[in-house]
C-alpha cells in the first residue's frame, strides 16, 4: 500500500491504453494535515490523483482517503450542499467541498485545501464547531410570540414571507463566519452566521422577540464589529446576501423599525 | 469507559429524533445522540413538501389522503396507521407553523399547497394540492425549525456519538431495552447510556446502493444494532427508487418539479408517462414512474449516446416560477451538470431514495420483538422504523409527515414509559461487544479495503436488486453479499488512532450495510410477486392470496456460530379499504 509522501510523482498510476480519450486528469491536492496524536505541528502534504475534473473536491478527498491514506480526516454527509458539513478553505477561499467542481479550480496547479479559519483545528480538516453553534444559540434562534396561539396557522402575506426568505437558506456551515477577518481576530464576535439567523427572526412578521435580539446584537461583540468586507457574502455557498442582512440589522438598531 | 444515566435516549437528530426530543425533553431527562451535528441530518435534503389535507387551496380531506397512502403503498400499508398519519397530518403542519416554520403562503396568507405524486381528489379522480412546502427546501426548513425549537427547549445533544449497540436484557422470557452503547468520534472513548427508554430515529440505509439520493452517512446503523440483538426487520425488500435523480450522481430533483408542471420526456421528446398513467401522468406514484423510465430506456428510447437516461423538462415553465418555487434544484442542475434549466432539459435517472421497511413498530412507536410482542422501553420513528404507513411504496411528502407524526408520538410514549418505570440493570460488561468490534478492526492486519468492498456491494445492489428484479438477479446478489461478508472479516483500517477516526467508523458502517443488504436480498428472493417498489419480472403481478403480508426477518445464530436469516410473515391491518387493482 502506498504511503503518502511529499514527493509528487510517485503515486500517479501509469497511463493506460486509450488514456487520451479518458476524461481523467492528474491533479495535485495540497492538504494541510494536523493530528496531535502524531505531531504538534501542522504540515502540508501533496496527493496526486487521477480524477474526472467534473467531479467534486469532496470526491477527490474521498478518493485520497479510500485509496491512498485512510487517516485523512474531514466531515461530510449529504454531498450536495445541503447539510453544511464540509466547509473548508479551498485555494484560499471558503467553500463547500461538495459544491466545488475540480474543473472550476484550475487543476493545472496544486489545489490547496485547509481547515476553515478562526475555529480550533482538531484533526486535518475538522474544527471545533462548538463556539460557532454557541453564538447561534445566543441570538435566540426561534420564534418568540406572545398571547394565545391561533387555532389554525398564523397568517402571513407572501410579501411578509418574502422579507426574510434569503436568510432562511442558511445551513450553518460556518463558511461565512470563518471567512470574517473580525472573527479571526476576536472569537468573541458573534460572526455573520449568528447575525443571519437573528435576521431571519427579526424580519419575520410573526415574531415578537425582535427587540430582545437587537439588544443582544447591540453588544460590543455584536453587529457593530462588522467592517463590511463582504468576505461572508462571497463565501456563502447558499448565495445569501450576508453583508446586506447584517446592514439591515444595523439599520434596525438605529431606527428600531423592522 | 463512561456510564451515563438518562430517562430517555434518542438515537439520531434528524426530523424524527428532534421532533421526539421536543416532546420527551418536556417530560423526562433526555439525551439525543447523533453521529453528526443536529442540522446535518438528511431530513434537510427533502425538498418538495409535507402532505396534509388542510384544504387551504381546494377541497380535500384526510380520508382521501388515507386512501391515497394505502393505494400508493400497494395495499401493504397498515390501514389503522395510515389513518392516524393522515388525520394527525393537519396538526403536524400547524404545529410546525407555530414553531416558526416559514411555509410558502397563499395570497390570503394561509399555508400554500402544491400537487405531488399519488395525491388525489376523491380516490383518484385528479391530482390534488395537498403538499405544504417552503420553496424546494421544505426538509431544510423542517430540520432548522425543529433544531431551533430544541434550542428553545434546552434539549441536550451528544454530537458525533455513534451508537453501535443496543442493550437488550431478557426478563421472564421478554426482551427489554436497557440502553445503548456509543462511540465518541472526537476521542474514541466508549460510552454506555443506561436509559429507561430508547428511541431509534437514525434514518435509512440508502448507501448500499451506488446511485442514491442518500447521504454518505445513511448506513442503517439503528436497524443493524437492533437486528444483531435478535430483533426483527420488517419489509426490507421494499426500497423506493425516486424517478428523478441527477443522471449518474443520484442527487434528488424533487417531484415538486413535476408538481409545478415539469414533464418527463424520452429521446423523441415524447411525454411518455401519458402511456403508463393516463390520469396522473407524470404525477403517478414513484414506483410506477421509475419503472416507466426504465422501460423507455430498455426499449431504446433513452437519451444520450448510451441511451441510459431520460429528461426532466422544465423549459416551458416561466423562469420566475422556477426561481420562486424550485431555486435549489435548478441550481443543482447548473452546479453539477452545467445545464441551464430555463432553456435545457435535465438528464435524470431513478435514484435509490427511501427504505419503506425497517424496525417494526406499532402506532405508538413501540418496537416489536415478533408479530405482536412489544419490547418494553424500545421505540423507533422515521425512516429507520416500519409502522407501516408506507407499505410497498411511499408517497412523496409522506416521509416528512411520518417523522413529525410518529416522531412526536414516540417522544411522548417513550417519556411516559420512562416516568412510570425504573432503570433496568445493565448486562455484565455492557460495552464488551463494541470494544471487541472496535479493537478487532483497529488491530486487524487483513488485506481487504473498506472502500473496495463497499463499492462492490453498491454495484452489485444497483445491478441486481434495483427497479427490476428476477430470481436470478436476486440470487446473484445474495451470493455476492455472502462473499463480501466473508471478505469483510479480513478488512483493516489505516487509521489506528483514537482521535476522529472516521476510517474506523466507515468500516463499522460497512458491516451494517452488508448485514442489511443480506436481509434485503433474502426478503426480496422470497417475495414471489410484484408489489409497489418490489418488482419481479418473473412474477409481474401482485399476489394478494400468498403475499398480502409483511415480511419479518430475524437473524438466527446456530450453536456452531453459523448465522442465517429466518423469514416469517405478519398480517396486514386492513380496516376500510379492500385491495383493488392499482391504476394511475
Amino acid at each position: 500500500m502506498a504511503t503518502p509522501t511529499l514527493e509528487k510523482a510517485d503515486m500517479a498510476p501509469e497511463p493506460e491504453a486509450g488514456f487520451a480519450d479518458s476524461p481523467y486528469i492528474t491533479a495535485t491536492f495540497r492538504i494541510r494535515r494536523f493530528n496531535p496524536e502524531v505531531s504538534d505541528e501542522a504540515q502540508w502534504q501533496d496527493f496526486q490523483i487521477e480524477i474526472d475534473p467534473k467531479e467534486r473536491v469532496l470526491d477527490a478527498l474521498h478518493k485520497i482517503k479510500w485509496e491512498t491514506d485512510g487517516t485523512l480526516t474531514f466531515r461530510r454527509s449529504c454531498a450536495h450542499g445541503i447539510c453544511g458539513s464540509d466547509a473548508m478553505r479551498i485555494n484560499g477561499k471558503n467553500r463547500l467541498a461538495c459544491k466545488t467542481l475540480i474543473k472550476d479550480l484550475n487543476p493545472e496547479k496544486p489545489i490547496t485545501i485547509e481547515a476553515i479559519k478562526g475555529l480550533t483545528v482538531l484533526k486535518d480538516l475538522v474544527v471545533d464547531m462548538d463556539p460557532f453553534f454557541q453564538a447561534y444559540r445566543d441570538v435566540m434562534p426561534f420564534l418568540i410570540t406572545k398571547g394565545n396561539e391561533p387555532t389554525r396557522e398564523r397568517l402571513q402575506s407572501p410579501e411578509d414571507r418574502e422579507r426574510f426568505d434569503d436568510t432562511t437558506k442558511c445551513i450553518l456551515c460556518a463558511a461565512c463566519t470563518s471567512s470574517c477577518p473580525v472573527f479571526w481576530n476576536d472569537g468573541q464576535y458573534f460572526g455573520p452566521a449568528a447575525i443571519v439567523n437573528a435576521h431571519r427572526f427579526i424580519f419575520d412578521s410573526r415574531d415578537e422577540g425582535g427587540e430582545q435580539r437587537l439588544e443582544i446584537l447591540n453588544d460590543r461583540d455584536g453587529v457593530w464589529r462588522c467592517r463590511t468586507t463582504f468576505n461572508c457574502t462571497d463565501a456563502c455557498p447558499r448565495g445569501i446576501e450576508v453583508t446586506k442582512a447584517i446592514q439591515e440589522v444595523k439599520r434596525a438598531l438605529i431606527t428600531r423599525r423592522f | 469507559m463512561q456510564i451515563h444515566k438518562y430517562d430517555t435516549v434518542i438515537v439520531g437528530a434528524g426530523g424524527a429524533g428532534m421532533r421526539a426530543a421536543i416532546e420527551s425533553t418536556k417530560r423526562s431527562r433526555t439525551a439525543v445522540l447523533t453521529k453528526l451535528y443536529p442540522t446535518r441530518s438528511h431530513t434537510g435534503a427533502a425538498q418538495g413538501g409535507m402532505a396534509a389535507a388542510l384544504a387551504n387551496v381546494e377541497e380535500d380531506n384526510w380520508e382521501w389522503h388515507t386512501f391515497d397512502t394505502i393505494k400508493g403503498g400497494d395495499y401493504l400499508v397498515d390501514q389503522d396507521a395510515a389513518e392516524i398519519l393522515a388525520k394527525e397530518a393537519i396538526d403536524a403542519v400547524l404545529d410546525l407553523e407555530k414553531m416558526g416554520l416559514p411555509f410558502g403562503r397563499t395570497p390570503e396568507g394561509k399555508i400554500d399547497q402544491r400537487r405531488f405524486g399519488g395525491h388525489s381528489r376523491n380516490h383518484g379522480e385528479a391530482p390534488v394540492r395537498r403538499a405544504c412546502y417552503s420553496g424546494d427546501r421544505t426538509g431544510h426548513m423542517i430540520l432548522q425549525t425543529l433544531y431551533q425549537n430544541c434550542v428553545k427547549e434546552g434539549v441536550e445533544f451528544f454530537n458525533e456519538f455513534y451508537v453501535l449497540d443496543q442493550l437488550v436484557v431478557e426478563e421472564d422470557g421478554v426482551k427489554k431495552s436497557a440502553g445503548v452503547v456509543a462511540y465518541e468520534l472526537a476521542t474514541g472513548e466508549i460510552h454506555v447510556f443506561q436509559a429507561k427508554s430508547v428511541i431509534y430515529a437514525s434514518g435509512g440505509t440508502g448507501k448500499f446502493f451506488k446511485v442514491t439520493s442518500n447521504a454518505h452517512t445513511l448506513t442503517g446503523d439503528g436497524q443493524a444494532a437492533c437486528y444483531r440483538r435478535g430483533l426483527p426487520l420488517e419489509d426490507m425488500e421494499f426500497f423506493q427508487f425516486h424517478p428523478t435523480g441527477i443522471w449518474r450522481m443520484g442527487i434528488l430533483l424533487t417531484e415538486g418539479a413535476r408538481g409545478e408542471g415539469g414533464i418527463l420526456r424520452n429521446k423523441d421528446g415524447e411525454r411518455f408517462m401519458e402511456k403508463y398513467a393516463p390520469v396522473m401522468k407524470d404525477l403517478a406514484s414513484r414506483d410506477v414512474v421509475s419503472r416507466s423510465i426504465y422501460t423507455e430506456i430498455r426499449e431504446g428510447r433513452g437519451c444520450g449516446p448510451e441511451g441510459d437516461h431520460v429528461y426532466l423538462d422544465l423549459t416551458h415553465l416561466p423562469p420566475e416560477q422556477l426561481d420562486a418555487k424550485l431555486p435549489d434544484i435548478t441550481e443543482f442542475a447548473r452546479t453539477y451538470l452545467g445545464i441551464e434549466p430555463y432553456t435545457d432539459p435535465i438528464p435524470i435517472q431513478p435514484t435509490a431514495h427511501y427504505a419503506m421497511g425497517g424496525i417494526p413498530t406499532n402506532v405508538e412507536g413501540e418496537v416489536l420483538a415478533d408479530n405482536t410482542t412489544v419490547v418494553p422501553g424500545l421505540y423507533a420513528a422515521g425512516e429507520v422504523a416500519c409502522v407501516s404507513v408506507h407499505g410497498a411504496n411511499r408517497l412523496g411528502t409522506n416521509s416528512l409527515l411520518d417523522i413529525n407524526v410518529f416522531g412526536r408520538r414516540s417522544g411522548i410514549a417513550a417519556a411516559e414509559y420512562s416516568s412510570k418505570n425504573d432503570f433496568l440493570e445493565l448486562p455484565e460488561n455492557p460495552a464488551q461487544m463494541v470494544i471487541d468490534q472496535v479493537e478487532r478492526l483497529r488491530n486487524s492486519t487483513g488485506t481487504e479495503r473498506v472502500s473496495a468492498i463497499r463499492l462492490e456491494l453498491q454495484e452489485c445492489m444497483d445491478a441486481n436488486v434495483m427497479v427490476f428484479r428476477t430470481e436470478q438477479t436476486i440470487k446473484t446478489a445474495v451470493d455476492k453479499i455472502a462473499e463480501l461478508r466473508k471478505r469483510y472479516l479480513d478488512v483493516s483500517v489505516q487509521d489506528k488512532g483514537r482521535r476522529f477516526n472516521t476510517d474506523l467508523l466507515e468500516a463499522i458502517e460497512l458491516g451494517n450495510l452488508l448485514d442489511l443488504a443480506e436481509v434485503m436480498a433474502t426478503s426480496a428472493l422470497a417475495r414471489k410477486e410484484s408489489r409497489g417498489g418490489h418488482y419481479r419480472e418473473d412474477y409481474p403481478n401482485r399476489d394478494d392470496v400468498n403475499f398480502m403480508r409483511h415480511t419479518m426477518a430475524y437473524r438466527e445464530v446456530a450453536d456452531d456460530g453459523t448465522e442465517s436469516i429466518r423469514l416469517d410473515y405478519k398480517p396486514v391491518v386492513q380496516t376500510r379499504y379492500q385491495p383493488m387493482e392499482r391504476k394511475y
